[in-house]
């Protein structure tokens, strides 16, 4: 009886778990065979069904208060499989032009997806360390699946060593907190908690750890190398779906595990979330290569997201939870449009500056890159400009002025290497004339998608930023009973 | 105070007894033909002394590989068989499922060839 609840409670992530098992075995005796993508897509899309679902279900606990649903963790759940789904969908087009397209990768991504959806539902630390490591792992083989690349290898390498490292502090951070309250539960900890040595160090060597997966500046090393050498759509997936499920469990880890009133975390994330707004921006202004300048873009909009969590309250949680969605809306679109072009044959189409003339030979890509840049710039009506305003307004409202003003300036700076590839795509001739292939309907379509999603929700947010907003609210409040 | 520690003194002192009491009577009863292997300090077999850049099968971590995730089985198995009166016969459906997933891995690993040391057959060539 217990078990059918913990079950039903984690059903998400037990329906992607057991698909990721059952395309490795269909793997095992048939190499690649086309089932496994149309398994992965199914599991994931009624994972994703069921997640939204959850989110206007009852909030709970489960399996003896490891996991809860409901509320955050069934919204940072659907964050994860959208952001899965759409990027096996543009993965299959991709990967099999470039001829890599291996069963193992849907199934890595199914595994690191289920480690993302036990890491957003977390209530315990050894379940976020369960959760994070599941999904690294899969992500360090991810990195480097297509055999014998140089850049592939190093990405690889690289990501491993430094994440192996990373989590070596946060699991050292558990372990001293551990030492410090006698729980690992976070609600336990936070009656626990103190200001001796112990606790402090145990909580900033967590967050260390927090900060690396998230690539908040001065952690952030790892990320433009690995993003560029890591097969374009599984960078896609990096960026959005991970980022996101680390965003999700830094948020509950914050708000549930290390009050305020303990420690003013607040001043070390302001701190970190100048540097990683200002480092981010700063160095993507200087970037030629297309998916680096994603990759500090993608720290840059870390800095954003650490902005809200400075704020602290209800408000600047719901609005990073939104900014988690709109990031995850426009940096696959980003991503896949890039993915695009940089399958024909010819010339890098890395480089931004082959990109030039592009906007008039295929039109629609043109079109859709553009679509996903200004909403990256947060410009309305795109959705990327709603998450950025809930954000500056949760930070002016928390009072924090200073790192308002940064936040509108370093996105002021933002203005200019998002435009660049535009610029090149729209006001310069062509230098040589190079025929592109014609994208699949699948991948056209999904692209699509994202774009009409980026136009829906920056122009229709109300509905979810309502929602986010009234069930954060009730978390709070049981949180707080709950102390 | 300090009685408490008696047990983990005797055990101290009868481990130093037993090998200095073995090492003497090896010496006084095994034969003793000494020559220059003998003297290498023992790497697993392998040569202690060479090219650092040595190559050598890749099977070998596989094989590596392939032992940690079993022996990591094995470090969950039997604090839990001990415990089970304990723990109760839920925890049986639990452990079922883990050595399900860890099957699936064996599977992966024969199918794919991985312990195949024929490497003009396996997944190296």
């Amino acid at each position: 009886m217990d078990y059918l609840h913990d079950i039903n409670a984690f059903l998400p992530g037990v329906i992607v778990a057991l698909a990721g098992l059952v395309t490795i075995t269909i793997d095992a005796y048939k190499n690649d065979h086309g089932s496994i993508y149309g398994l992965t897509v199914f599991s994931l899309l009624a994972g994703l069904i069921l997640s939204v679902m959850d989110m206007f279900g009852p909030v709970g606990e489960a399996f003896t208060g490891m996991i809860t649903y409901g509320g955050v963790s069934a919204f940072g759940s659907s964050v994860v499989l959208f952001g899965a789904l759409f990027c096996v969908l543009i993965s299959r087009e991709y990967l099999s032009a470039i001829d890599h397209e291996y069963g193992e990768v849907y199934s890595l991504l199914l595994i690191a997806t289920a480690g993302m959806l036990g890491l957003v539902s977390a209530n315990n630390l050894i379940m976020i360390f369960i959760g994070i490591e599941t999904m690294s792992i899969c992500l360090y083989v991810l990195a480097g699946i297509i055999k014998g690349q140089k850049i592939g290898a190093e990405a690889s390498l690289k990501y491993f060593l430094l994440g192996a490292f990373s989590t070596g502090f946060l699991l050292y951070g558990m372990a001293l907190l551990y030492g410090a309250t006698g729980s690992l539960y976070l609600t336990e900890i936070a009656e626990g908690a103190s200001s001796d040595l112990l606790f402090i160090a145990g909580a900033a060597l967590l967050l260390v750890g927090f900060f690396f997966k998230v690539s908040a500046v001065p952690f952030h090393m790892w990320t433009p190398d690995v993003y560029q050498g890591t097969p374009t759509t599984i960078t896609a997936y990096m960026a959005t779906a991970s980022k996101s499920a680390a965003f999700v469990a830094l948020l509950i880890v914050l708000s549930k595990m290390i009050p305020a009133e303990t420690a003013n975390w607040a001043g070390v994330i302001e701190v970190i979330a100048i540097l990683t707004m200002v480092m981010g921006n700063l160095i993507a202004i200087v970037q030629d290569n297309i998916k680096r300048m994603l990759a500090y873009s993608s720290i840059a909009h870390a800095g954003y997201l650490l902005v809200g969590l400075a704020a602290g309250t209800p408000e600047g949680y719901s609005a990073v939870l939104f900014y988690l969605f709109a990031y995850t809306i426009m940096n696959i679109g980003a991503f896949g449009v890039v993915a695009y072009y940089e399958r024909q044959q010819g010339l890098d189409f890395t480089d931004i500056n082959n990109y030039v003339g592009l906007g008039f030979k295929k039109p629609l890509m043109g079109v859709l890159l553009s679509f996903f840049l200004f909403s990256l710039v947060g410009i309305p009506p795109f959705v990327g400009f709603v998450g950025k305003y809930l954000i500056f307004a949760a930070a002016i409202n928390a009072g924090y002025i200073a790192l308002a003003v940064i936040l509108a300036l370093a996105s002021a700076a933002s203005v200019y290497y998002y435009l660049r590839p535009m610029v090149y795509m729209y006001f310069k001739d062509p230098h040589k004339d190079v025929p592109l292939v014609r994208s699949g309907i699948v991948f056209r379509s999904t692209l699509v998608v994202l774009a009409a999603l980026t136009l829906y929700f920056g122009i229709a947010f109300g509905d979810l930023h309502n929602l986010l907003s009234s069930f954060y609210t009730a978390d709070w409040v049981t949180h707080l009973v709950g102390q | 105070m300090f009685e408490n520690y008696l047990p983990i003194a005797i055990l101290a002192g009868v481990a130093v007894v037993l090998a200095i009491l073995l090492m003497t009577l090896s010496r006084v009863l095994g034969p003793y033909r000494p020559n220059k292997t003998k003297l290498d300090p023992y790497e697993s077999g392998m040569d202690p002394v060479g090219d650092a850049a040595n190559r050598y099968s890749i099977s070998f971590y596989l094989v590596a590989i392939a032992f940690i995730v079993f022996d990591v089985e094995v470090v969950f198995v039997y604090p839990w068989a001990v415990s089970y009166l304990d723990f109760g016969p839920g925890t049986l459906v639990s452990m079922i499922i883990f050595i399900l997933e860890l099957y699936v891995g064996l599977i992966y690993l024969i199918k794919k060839g991985a312990l195949d040391w024929d490497l003009k057959k396996g997944m190296f060539n």
